[in-house]
């Protein structure tokens, strides 16, 4: 496939492909790296620490404290987002912002909040998902898929009926 | 002690999402992705739920979990409610993560102004 696209290119349109590889500035991975883990593990870290308060006083058990506690975390990151705060975030942390759940509400509240001026039902409603939906489709297909395998080849998976 | 491994394996999934945006060159929603169905895959197999309990939420707030709570839901029913469970059972248990950032994403849209 690779191959295929370059035989398309001109002489001289893969000269330039060559020159703007040699060009393109070495990303800081590791330094980058770090970073994301730092910010990830202390969003992480407040997620636990939410976890427990619902826990220890308001009567949730482990299981249960998981939901409430990604909607607090959702609630702050939209409103973080609303401040214009989670982009600076995001600049610095990269991944370390983007993969907890807080960088999924974060696609969606500013896609949400870019699009306003395009109207509440086709601008909000229609491109709040522009990030967000690949993710839920991807997820919902892949779940189907898991569960399906699980009905194929366990053999307990219908609880006995 | 969980709040040790919940920064260090919170930490380590959003390390994976870096490499995957700078050695893989990929971009945040096909990461995103990635880590969905991976989520979904582990759960799976099993291997899912001990890291729950190994490091609590380090392992349910980044969006891997999201692709686990989908399966959960899935297996849920399809134990209590038979094979239709397979599609009724999906959003069982993701229902709080969708629907509040649904609607605080829409309440956002309403009352704040874009910024840049």
């Amino acid at each position: 496939m690779a191959n295929n696209k370059r035989k398309n290119l001109t002489a001289v349109q893969q000269e330039y492909k060559e020159l703007a590889k040699k060009r393109e500035p070495a990303r800081p991975v590791s330094k980058n790296c770090v970073r994301a883990f730092l910010v990830g593990g202390a969003i992480c870290l407040l997620g636990q620490g939410i976890q427990e308060i619902f826990v220890h006083y308001a009567g949730f058990n482990e299981k249960e404290a998981g939901n409430p506690t990604v909607a607090i975390l959702i609630l702050i990151s939209v409103i973080l987002t609303s401040l214009g705060v989670y982009d600076k975030i995001a600049q610095f942390a990269g991944a370390g912002s983007a993969v907890p759940v807080t960088g999924f509400a974060n696609t969606m509240a500013s896609a949400a909040i870019e699009h306003r001026s395009e109207g509440l039902v086709l601008g909000v409603g229609g491109k709040m998902f522009k990030v967000a939906g690949p993710v839920i489709v991807y997820g919902t297909v892949a779940a189907f898929i898991v569960a399906i395998l699980h009905l194929l080849f366990n053999p307990n998976a219908l609880g006995g009926k | 002690m969980i709040f040790l491994w919940a920064f260090i394996i919170g930490g380590a999934i959003c390390v994976f999402g870096q490499i995957c945006f700078d050695v893989f060159k990929m971009d945040p929603a096909h990461t995103m992705t990635l880590l969905v169905v991976l989520g979904a895959a582990f759960d799976g197999l099993g291997l899912y739920d001990p890291l729950i309990k190994f490091a609590g939420a380090g392992a349910t707030v980044p969006i891997t979990s999201f692709g686990n709570s989908l399966v959960h839901g899935a297996l849920q029913e399809l134990q209590s409610n038979g094979w239709i469970g397979v599609i009724t059972g999906i959003f069982e248990v993701t229902s709080a993560g969708i629907s509040a950032a649904i609607i605080f994403s829409f309440l956002a849209a309403v009352f704040v102004k874009p910024k840049g």
